[in-house]
């Protein structure tokens, strides 16, 4: 489904990402790992557009990604998260949850502006869409709170719910555990098998909490210094000898 | 609530031209007018972060236009005036706009600056069409047989077209394209990662509140019946910019509270023209000291749009 092949860029003379091959199958979770530093979220800024490589391609059941601009990219089913949370802090999550749904509206301006009775219809529809995303998250109680003033954790549920709200067909989630509890982390797995499992998305997961990864996903690519050092099941990767060092070997540094 | 306070608050309105002297019938049409500038800007600085200090110079196309239109072809019912004055407007907000798509902040506040100073320009030197510095008397506003000479008639045209466009914003700001614009300001990575097509929707707000400022500088015209240039200068776009900062960035309702306090206030001060400025900076300082969302964060639930 997505396919990412001899991706290599730089920032300022740093190779971030070196010839960097995977390939997604569809209705897969599908987990980056690798140490700080690796490139997974450069991974991600490339697939989503922000980031243009030096060299490489990436696909997208079949379509060239690199030739779309980011908004043109999330309307071809494509939805993500950010690492370090990118929620519209001074709006309401349920606004969230609504921005999320933007490109599946229909209410242009003029429509908007007139106040048409389909574009409340159409409004309402969302409303109550949008409402029931917060509550698959945990945010139902949430729905007129500003996001800027939730806990990281919330955030970070907040923005798979803004994800999600653009029914996509493939879901990046950078760290999505980072600052949830083991109890939040358990409830967070059984999202992601739900997404796959009912909703039949594909998922690609950058995630250090080990016990997600190997939880969840049917297949993991570890990346270190921008290059593939391994892939292949959980159990395959947690024996490989390369993906134990560059782990000890990071950590001790 | 809401609905007994805006019942109340519209029979109020209707009434007014009864219940007061002329001369606030007239200081009320200068509040709707500055209010319709008051929620373009905002559209543009306080929904999509992008700040501007030239919308005297939208202003001023949209009275111009007006104005010079109703003396060359004065056939033309002052409805489809106003419209053509916020369309042509919107052309230069266009024509503006694009160019300055990339830029942000201060730069794109020293662009627009310039837009402002240029505009004052071209309306001193295009002479033929503008009367340069002497100015045009703007002829009597007419709706099919009604000529609008009184302060009171003047009013109800402003008040109308006011309400109309207030519940314009209300709506666009209710629905997807302003939450788009909002999304925008918080997180442009965000947004475009949630389809919204930033160059677009940047260019729309600009679009949509120069036409805002665009048709309000037709009212303004016919208004006070007299403009020239130097009615535009660039103290007029700081008033603007304090009206939103003082009402609330970011809130419809706060932009015409904006507008009413300093377009009274102004009114107020008359006598003491040369205490404007301090005065002014002082409240704007005071505002973003102690009342950083404006007055609209003050106000009461039920006034706010969000539901
Ligand atoms: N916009 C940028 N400008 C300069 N350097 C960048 C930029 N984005 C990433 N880098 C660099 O590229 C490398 C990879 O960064 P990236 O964020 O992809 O790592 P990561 O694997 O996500 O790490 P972490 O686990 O800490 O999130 C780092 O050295 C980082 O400093
Ligand atoms: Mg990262």
């Amino acid at each position: 489904m997505l396919s990412v092949e001899d991706l290599s860029i730089s920032f300022g003379g740093l190779a971030a990402l070196g010839a960097l091959s995977f390939e997604v199958a569809e209705r897969e979770i599908f987990a980056l790992i690798g140490p700080n530093g690796a490139g997974k979220s450069t991974v991600f800024n490339i697939v989503t557009g922000l980031y243009r490589p030096s060299a490489g391609r990436v696909r997208f059941r079949g379509e060239d990604l690199l030739a779309l601009a980011p908004h043109r990219i999330a309307r071809r089913g494509i939805a993500r998260t950010f690492q370090n949370t990118e929620v519209f802090r001074q709006l309401t999550t349920l606004d969230n949850v609504l921005i999320g749904r933007h490109a599946l509206l229909r209410a242009g301006f003029l429509r908007g502006a007139l106040g048409l009775p389909a574009v409340w219809r159409e409004e309402a529809a969302a409303r109550a869409g949008a409402r029931a995303l917060l509550a698959r998250v945990g945010l139902a109680d949430a729905a007129g709170v500003q996001a800027g003033s939730l806990p990281l954790g919330a955030q970070k549920r907040l923005e798979i719910a803004r994800a999600l709200a653009a029914e996509p067909k493939l879901l990046l989630l950078d760290e999505p555990a980072g600052g949830l509890n083991p109890t939040e982390t358990q409830t967070l797995m059984e999202l992601i098998r739900g997404l796959r499992d009912a909703e039949g998305l594909t998922v690609l997961v950058v995630e250090h909490d080990m016990e997600l990864v190997m939880g969840i996903s049917d297949r993991v690519v570890v990346l270190n210094y921008g290059r593939k050092i391994s892939s292949g099941s959980p159990r395959e990767i947690a024996a490989d000898p390369a993906v134990i060092e560059a782990y000890l070997g990071s950590e001790e540094a | 609530m809401r609905r007994a306070a805006l019942g109340a608050g519209s029979a109020l309105l209707l009434l007014w031209p009864f219940l007061v002297p002329r001369y606030f019938v007239f200081l009320t049409s200068l509040v709707v007018v500055n209010a319709i500038v008051a929620i373009g800007l905002n559209l543009l600085s306080g929904y999509t972060n992008q700040l501007s200090f030239g919308h005297a110079g939208f202003f001023a196309v949209g009275a111009y236009v007006a104005a010079v239109l109703t003396l060359r072809a004065p056939g033309v019912p002052v409805v489809a005036t106003l419209v053509l004055a916020g369309l042509a407007t919107a052309l230069v907000g266009l024509a503006l706009g694009i160019p300055c798509l990339r830029l942000e902040g201060l730069y794109l506040a020293m662009a627009t600056l310039a837009f402002g100073f240029v505009v004052v320009e071209a309306i001193q030197n295009l002479d033929w069409l503008t009367r340069g510095n002497d100015g045009v008397a703007v002829p009597t506003a007419h709706l099919g047989p009604l000529a609008l000479a009184s302060d009171a008639a003047k009013y109800y045209l402003v008040l109308g077209v006011g309400a109309l466009m207030v519940a314009a914003a209300v709506n666009i700001t209710r629905t997807r394209t302003g939450r788009a614009l909002l999304a925008i300001r918080e997180s442009e990575i965000a947004a475009q990662a949630s389809g919204v097509h930033l160059a677009a929707y940047r260019t729309l707000a600009f679009a949509v509140s120069a036409f805002y400022t665009g048709v309000a500088g037709g009212l303004f015209a016919f208004v006070v019946g007299f403009i020239s240039p130097d009615a535009f200068d660039v103290f007029l776009s700081v008033d603007f910019v304090a009206m939103i900062i003082i009402g609330g960035l970011g809130s419809i309702p706060g932009s015409v509270v904006g507008a009413a306090v300093i377009t009274l206030l102004y009114d107020w001060l008359a006598a003491f023209q040369n205490y404007r400025p301090l005065l002014f900076g002082l409240i704007l300082i005071g505002c973003m000291l102690f009342m950083p969302g404006g007055i609209a964060s003050r106000m009461p639930k039920w006034t706010q749009q969000a539901q």
